[in-house]
């Protein structure tokens, strides 16, 4: 048993996140995902929304080379996943509320998760 | 206004069994904003998928942290199991929901002593610790471990549990039920407890909700929810309701934890007089192949597994979505506006595990 997961276009995200918000969802979490397919990678980007015991996850792919947008003027405490997958990951996230460039994780390999 | 000035609280700190660090923005004596900071110690274990099978995974994942292995364990089993249709046998389930309360209990008295401890309550502290350690007697036989206790598996438990020790189990949690009542008058009577817990770090409702805070901490603001309420494991077969408090300052969050640990009594009883006999695990073929997210209760609050595979031997990510992790920015909202002798015990109030955050 899978479960259910919309795809939508990393263009499109903050929008999406929006009407969640106004939806009534919260925020569960962000995750990146490396994938690859004939041997190009990408990122798959994960996000969950609740509300009550209800869950709503949405889906983006994006190359690796492209940049996303921030959903923190939604949902302000997504800082910390977007963070973190910058750093893990090497996700590039614009506008976020608060950037810490890499800081977030003291690792001792750059973005660890991306190859 | 007054000059402000930046202190730095942490990574390492007396409250803090684990690194993380806090820069304090200050006015005078007050906090007016915090910059959380983490990272000090993060292992990487998500990415260990490439180098272990979805079967070795269960022990990377039960020894993310030695306080909620047994969460772990569970909520990645679980997590498989969704996807490769795996209906686990009965007793496994209730097995799963007795060893939970247990870690409930065992995670909850394990705050409490680190709460005391924060504002120097010592002999408060080694009480709570040593009626935790009757808990972890009981998991030392029946599981044979004391921390990790690696026995779930994929399909069930890799161990099952005499139902006469079960039994004799209920008549010790009725003995610690009575010396836990006569801790928590302390806790939640004692004229110097209530000065540090009272009125301190109040979160509204809207603020924890909005912040996508977990648990305890959320629940003590008066958010109702608890993921034992969905039915997970044999949850469905017991009775769970929330426990919580509409007052959301720190002397709540300690009430609500408490009331959770005697909550935690009334399930095992239920799950223990209730649980079938029969097989522990069902048999698993082949290689998982999709994607799920589940999610648990841990005792510090709602925790979340993803698990991606392709139909190979080594699954594509797993991903675990802890509660601390989710309640830091409802912290920094909490220590906004705090003094700067409340800061330790705010940050104990949200019962930190930094070892799950840096899996």
């Amino acid at each position: 048993m899978n479960m259910k997961i919309r795809g939508v276009e990393a263009g499109a995200i903050l929008e999406e996140a929006q009407k969640m918000k106004y939806e009534g969802y919260r925020l569960m979490q962000i995750c990146a995902t490396r994938a690859e397919v004939d041997e190009t990678p990408f990122y798959e980007i994960l996000y969950t929304f609740g509300m009550g015991l209800l869950m709503e996850q949405l889906k983006v792919s994006i190359p690796q080379t492209e940049k996303i947008a921030s959903i923190t003027s939604a949902y302000p405490c997504a800082f910390l996943y977007e963070n973190e997958m910058h750093d893990l990951f090497g996700v590039e996230v614009l506008m976020m509320n608060l950037d810490y460039r890499g800081n977030l994780y003291r690792t001792a390999v750059k973005t660890p998760f991306k190859n | 206004m007054a000059a402000r000035s930046v202190i730095p609280f942490g990574p390492q700190h007396p409250v803090l069994p684990e690194p993380i660090h806090l820069d304090l923005v200050m006015e005078d004596e007050r906090v007016v904003d915090v910059i959380p900071s983490i990272g000090f110690i993060h292992r990487g274990l998500e990415k260990l998928v490439e180098k272990k099978d979805f079967q070795e995974m269960v022990y990377v994942a039960e020894r993310i942290c030695g306080i909620c292995s047994l969460g772990h364990g569970l909520g990645y089993c679980d997590a498989v199991e969704h996807i490769m249709d795996i209906e686990i046998p009965d007793r496994a389930k209730f097995l799963r929901v007795i060893w939970s309360e247990m870690s409930r209990i065992h995670s909850h008295l394990l705050w409490l002593g680190l709460l005391a401890d924060g504002f120097g309550f010592e002999s408060l502290h080694m009480q709570s610790w040593r009626l935790r350690e009757q808990v972890l007697d009981m998991f030392e036989e029946s599981t044979g471990g004391r921390v990790i206790f690696s026995v779930m598996k994929i399909g069930g438990q890799r161990r099952d549990v005499p139902t006469d020790m079960l039994k004799g189990f209920l008549e010790r949690f009725d003995r610690m039920e009575e010396e836990l009542k006569t801790l928590s008058r302390t806790f939640l009577d004692d004229a110097a407890v209530i000065s540090r817990l009272k009125g301190v770090g109040v979160l509204t409702a809207d603020q924890a909700e909005a912040l996508g805070c977990a648990g305890p901490f959320l629940r003590a603001s008066g958010v109702a929810r608890d993921i034992r309420t969905s039915g997970y494991a044999a949850y469905g077969d017991v009775h769970v309701e929330p426990v919580i408090s509409m007052v959301g300052d720190s002397y709540a969050r300690c009430e609500v934890r408490i009331r959770e640990i005697f909550q935690s009594f009334a399930i095992l009883r239920e799950a223990i007089g209730r649980i079938p006999a029969g097989p522990v695990e069902t048999p698993v073929k082949g290689f998982p192949d999709g994607e799920y997210m589940t999610r648990i209760e841990q005792p510090r609050g709602e925790a979340l597994y993803y698990v991606k595979a392709n139909g190979k031997k080594f699954i594509e990510r797993m991903r675990v979505r802890t509660p601390t992790f989710a309640n830091l920015p409802g912290l920094v909202e909490t220590l906004k506006g705090c003094d700067l002798a409340d800061v330790p015990i705010l940050i104990l109030t949200i019962d930190p595990c930094i070892s799950c955050t840096e899996r």
